[in-house]
């Protein structure tokens, strides 16, 4: 087996044995780059100079004893959080060539845990779409099938432990951006609880709804990730203090008088592949055979939640990206005489056009005669969708769902339609407004041999319910241990 | 259609965005679509019910009154496009 090929846990254990070193580790996973990523596409930047200075300073500290569960582990980090010198662009020309001042507060614990970080993921401008179509640099291939489209908007990260270019990655999740691309290319993905993790130097795009999670080859990592990410911070206001439990112990406990919920509404759902269905249909079932209870539940509101998502999440990032001004950081066009000028010459040039649509969208959304009739009303619906996973909630543990309606799409397809695009969001905008955990365990593939992803959806705080039911799910079967062939 | 070209353009003034006569019409067409979508959400009867900003319940965060640790001027101004002074220069802001 190559190097690059290793789950985190399995290299954590060759490594604690000593037959592999972190700069073994580190150089296979650099090659894995150089080899595949020129097809592929998933990196904006590969720090690899740091990232051998890290894999030597993890080699000394693991010869003292004492390694953390991430000491050496080659990770990829979305380009859309902050890593001090290294350069973090949110692939915007906006930010083309902004060095970050600080660690976003993940990057500072995956230092302190003496974790490799190999370079920066590609993802939609400023985290905006669902396929990486939006990158302002360049197109993410899936690995899966290089005519398609990785999901978006963490689609570098997906398509980098996907193709084994890293151990395990981060990415983020403002309305499915970790669990769709988890789900187009084969791996496991994580949104946890609404200020489970700090998103303090995470670059902001809807400030209620984004959270930072893992993408990871199995369940198994994402329960060491999630355990050295998760926890309050004081930097964020909106970090809940609430206790981090031992999320790889959650995988030990089965699934006896589980009780799994399925909403009625998503089996109903018009236009969701048939191939997808079969797949979730089929997962259900095993689930049910390892001893878990299966409920119907609703969630009424369903067909609302992508009219409500797309009032809140460009509202909130007409605000949050009102700071790129060309004044403290990033790109200004330096042709034009007056501030006004400026201002609105460099936010033209340097935003692409999904970016400009969503800024006017939300500036509509938000604006004087408009607000009560859309950001207003979405607001008070996105109570009800709430009050829907509440209800849901006391009949059941967790509810499982499809992630995406269909295997991932070709490029292209979709670029010209908006509203098509967003209505393929369907299934995984409800957890952000809710601010309920999500996640995404791959459980078949289609006839064109494409991943599928089930979802996995629980109440707040809850995460290690999700892990408990995606790990039974995994051990059961074997969509997790195949590779695109590369 | 939803949106006019005018208020695409008034909105666009109000985001500092300049847009070209295509990208008018084109934003015109796509947003009004989408708008013409979220009609949707008038099927549902809110009255009564309040609107959430944030799904999480939280109380305000509060720090000591003390002074953080915070950015040198220089790590400050490292990125500004442009700086003179140890300050960020912007163009000229009145006529």
């Amino acid at each position: 087996m190559n190097l690059y090929e290793l789950t985190l846990h399995d290299a954590r254990d060759l490594l604690d044995k000593k037959e592999i070193s972190a700069r073994d580790l580190t150089l296979a996973v650099l090659n894995r780059i150089e080899t595949v990523d020129e097809q592929v596409g998933a990196y904006i930047t590969v720090a690899k100079e740091s990232a051998l200075a890290q894999a030597d300073a993890a080699d000394r500290i693991m010869a003292e004893g004492n390694p953390s569960p991430l000491t050496g582990i080659p990770l990829a980090v979305k380009d859309v959080m902050c890593t001090q010198g290294v350069r973090t662009t949110c692939a915007s020309r906006m930010l083309e060539n902004f060095i970050p001042p600080y660690d976003a507060a993940v990057i500072t614990r995956l230092k302190a845990a003496d974790a490799v970080l190999v370079g920066k993921t590609n993802m939609d401008e400023f985290a905006m779409g669902s396929s990486n179509e939006h990158s302002g640099f360049h197109l993410t291939r899936n690995p899966w099938d290089f005519t398609r489209i990785p999901g978006g908007s963490s689609g570098g990260s997906a398509a980098a432990v996907s193709a084994d270019m890293c151990i395990a990655a981060l990415g983020s999740d403002t309305g499915g951006s970790i669990r769709q691309p988890a789900s187009h290319c084969g791996v496991v993905g994580m949104k946890p609880t609404y200020g489970r993790v700090s998103r303090y130097g995470l670059v902001a795009f809807a400030s209620s709804l984004d959270q930072i999670g893992p993408l990871v080859k199995d369940v198994t990592d994402c329960a060491i990730l999630m355990s050295a990410v998760a926890g309050y911070d004081a930097k964020d206001s909106t970090s809940v203090p609430v206790e981090v439990p031992d999320y790889t112990a959650a995988l030990r406990e089965g699934l006896k008088g589980f009780r799994i919920g399925l909403p009625k509404e998503y089996f109903e759902t018009e236009g969701v592949d048939p191939e997808v269905m079969a797949a979730i249909r089929n997962a259900v079932d095993s689930i049910q055979g390892l001893g878990a209870e299966v409920v119907e539940v609703s969630l009424p509101r369903s067909e609302h939640v992508v009219a409500v998502y797309y009032l809140i999440a460009p509202s909130e990032a007409s605000s949050n990206l009102a700071r790129f001004d060309g004044v403290k950081y990033g790109y200004r066009d330096k042709e034009q005489t007056t501030l006004m000028e400026m201002y609105r010459s460099t936010r033209s040039q340097g935003f692409g056009s999904e970016v400009q649509r969503r800024i006017i969208l939300g500036t509509y959304a938000l604006s004087a005669g408009y607000y009560d009739a859309y950001y207003g009303k979405a607001s008070q619906v996105r109570t009800l969708i709430m009050e829907d996973f509440r209800t849901a909630f006391e009949a059941c543990d967790a509810i499982l769902a499809p992630v995406a309606p269909s295997p991932a799409f070709k490029i292209g397809e979709k670029t010209d339609d908006p509203l098509t695009m967003y209505l393929s969001d369907i299934f995984t905008l409800s957890a952000n407004l809710a601010g309920i955990p999500g996640m995404s365990v791959p459980c078949g593939f289609s006839g064109a041999g494409l991943p599928i992803g089930l979802q996995i959806l629980g109440s707040h705080f809850q995460e290690e319910i999700l892990l408990r039911v995606a790990y039974n799910f995994e051990q059961a079967t074997d969509f997790h241990t195949r590779k695109p062939a590369l | 259609m939803k949106i006019t070209e005018e208020e695409v353009l008034y909105v666009a003034d109000l985001a500092r965005l300049d847009l070209d006569a295509a990208a008018v019409e084109r934003f015109a067409e796509q947003i009004g679509t989408i708008l013409d979508y979220m009609d949707k959400l008038n099927e549902v009867d809110t009255r009564g019910v309040r609107p959430t900003s944030h799904a999480i319940f939280l109380n305000n965060a509060f720090r000591e009154d003390r002074e953080p640790a915070h950015l040198d001027r220089k790590a400050a101004l490292a990125n500004a496009p442009e700086k003179e002074g140890g300050s960020f220069s912007v163009p000229k802001v009145v006529g």
